[in-house]
């Protein structure tokens, strides 16, 4: 009796074992065919930016390419070498460059005071001043770009990298307020209260008790704001064109213009150059990027 | 006076951050909303003409069809977003081996512009040497995939581009989300004989109910302002059949210089994009006064 229960035990295990087997495989299974597809886009540009025109018209969209030829990326970042028509990523590059670096630097400095004053310097209705704020996060910016153009004709500096600077330094406020005061609530005040009995001014408080611990979320803001300006198109498209553009708009263009053949081989290359800064950055902080986003993920 | 310099420090400090955003946010959506009531041109015109703008946008077949691919692209990008994104969030909630590596590669392309990936998509979809291409080349002679290019179809293109963008992130929001649940719970669950599919079906999915919120909220509000992408894939073609809100907009502003009828399509867009944050941003806000 002892026994049969025993086997029927075992033949028991021996069944769920087989059935979580088969559920590790089919798991497996579906991840990786997953990761196929999130990975193939990227494996396509790679591949087609490293092969020749002929090459790509022989082979298909997988075919590993005949050797390490980076000539199209050559190409897409400093042209050809002849004179008018000839577009390439390099000016543009440069163009982001200067945008991004001042953008994310003042919309950071602003949103830190403002998240700290909204949570260590509390007065009454700062929770209406942050909803206030919050709401900037959501607009949709068409209801913003005819005022907008028309206000930098007026102070001059549309079709311009400062006006760009400009714009993406009021439009990242919203967020980088949002990452602050998120932060610094969860910092307990009674800190910032002692400080104040003992004197302490508020740039004081904030240069010695809060900058020393906000290393992590400096980190998120940086990087959030910096994929966000890098990657936009909206604003850089409408505000500017020819020079003045930043490198998503000379991507745009790039594979928009028809010229006699269409060289998809430049034009992967060029999609890589303009893509390559935010996925160095998501690669090697990967942990701060994903914060950024699920904490204050409401850009498109 | 340094006396109430120093009392009113923090909010001098403050001013910056809210006056730039009650001018270039608040005052902004204001210009755009009172112009939207005349008949500017080219040129804003500051007579008031009625709601002439908001008769003509809705008779437009243009915006009629931009409409239409808003609601074909929301619901559809919703579905597959949550649907793909739960169901990795799960599967690598199975203490998976390499789990980092395949967060790495479903959430990289939210690190990419539209305009990127919009650029390798275009390439891929292409009918003379993409993925058609390659089945023809494997030997299915007869395989077509033309939606790049075909009136009917193109939309579901910036579908499959958009979705492929975004499902990561709900992927992320779900995992945060498995992840912050005690382990008590699906052990207790587990202990009263419950499989692994009843746990999550019937005991941590029902506790996601903020998770599905944010995401719901957050994709809709991706999928009216989407605009990169369909420049970049279709530039609204062919024809005009891939026209979204976001594209009608800018095309009416800046290419054909009707400010108040393209003022009247961005109140529409901010009218619509109110409606699923206002609630969002109510809740939000409640949760937070209740801890």
């Amino acid at each position: 009796m002892q026994d049969k229960i025993h086997s029927s035990y075992k033949q028991l295990e021996q069944k769920s074992k087989y059935t979580n087997m088969f559920l590790r495989w089919f798991l497996y299974f579906v991840l990786v065919i997953f990761a196929l597809y999130f990975i193939f886009p990227l494996y396509v540009m790679v591949v087609t930016s490293l092969k020749t025109m002929e090459e790509i018209r022989q082979g298909t969209l997988l075919t590993w390419p005949s050797g390490l030829n980076f000539d199209s990326w050559l190409v897409a970042w400093g042209g050809r070498g002849y004179g008018a028509g000839d577009t390439f990523l390099k000016p543009y590059f440069w163009n982001s460059i200067k945008m991004v670096v001042p953008a994310v630097f003042f919309s950071t400095f602003i949103g830190a005071m403002a998240g700290y004053v909204l949570t260590k310097w509390r007065f009454k209705g700062d929770k209406w001043v942050f909803l206030f704020l919050l709401f900037g996060c959501f607009i949709p910016y068409q209801a913003i770009l005819l005022p907008m153009a028309r206000t930098l004709g007026v102070l001059g500096i549309s079709n311009s990298v400062i006006g760009l600077v400009l714009v993406h330094t009021v439009y990242g406020i919203p967020f980088t307020t949002l990452f602050f005061r998120n932060f610094y609530v969860s910092i307990p005040s009674e800190l910032v209260k002692a400080a104040r009995i003992d004197g302490a001014g508020f740039f004081k408080i904030f240069f010695k008790i809060l900058l020393p611990v906000s290393t992590p979320i400096i980190v998120v803001t940086i990087i959030w704001q910096f994929t966000q300006i890098w990657n936009d198109f909206l604003f850089g498209s409408t505000f500017s064109f020819g020079e003045a553009a930043p490198i998503q708009v000379a991507l745009n263009n790039m594979v928009l213009s028809s010229t006699s053949v269409k060289e998809y081989n430049v034009d992967m290359a060029s999609a890589i150059i303009a893509g390559i800064p935010t996925l160095i950055v998501y690669v090697l902080a990967g942990k701060y990027f994903i914060r950024g986003l699920t904490s204050g993920a409401v850009k498109g | 006076m340094l006396k109430w310099l120093e009392k009113n420090l923090p909010k001098i400090v403050m001013a910056p951050a809210v006056g730039l955003i009650g001018w270039f946010v608040y005052g902004f959506v204001l210009w755009t909303l009172y112009i939207s009531f005349t008949n500017s041109k080219i040129l804003p015109k500051y007579e008031l003409w009625g709601v002439g703008q908001y008769v003509k946008l809705w008779g437009s077949r243009k915006w009629l069809i931009a409409v239409d691919n808003l609601l074909i692209f929301t619901a559809l990008f919703l579905i597959f977003c949550v649907v793909i994104g739960i169901i990795l969030a799960i599967f690598l909630d199975q203490k998976i081996r390499a789990e980092g590596v395949l967060r790495t590669i479903y959430l990289y392309p939210m690190a990419l512009s539209f305009i990127v990936t919009g650029t390798a998509w275009k390439w891929i979809l292409n009918p003379t040497l993409g993925i058609q291409k390659m089945f023809i080349d494997w030997g299915f002679e007869n395989f077509t995939f033309d939606w790049l290019v075909n009136r009917e179809m193109a939309i579901y293109t910036i579908v499959i581009a958009g979705v492929w963008q975004s499902a990561g992130f709900v992927m992320a929001l779900f995992l945060a989300g498995l992840r912050s649940v005690e382990d008590e719970i699906v052990k207790a669950a587990k202990i009263d004989g419950a499989n692994l599919f009843t746990v999550y079906w019937k005991i941590l999915l029902p506790m996601m109910r903020p998770v599905f919120f944010t995401s719901f909220v957050i994709l809709v509000h991706i999928s009216i302002k989407s605009y990169d992408l369909i420049v970049a894939l279709t530039q609204g073609g062919p024809g005009i059949s891939t026209t979204m809100p976001a594209l009608y907009m800018t095309q009416t502003a800046f290419h054909k210089s009707q400010v108040g009828l393209s003022a009247a399509s961005a109140m529409m867009m901010f009218m619509a994009v109110a409606a699923v944050i206002i609630p969002y941003l109510y809740s939000e806000l409640r949760r937070e006064n209740a801890r």
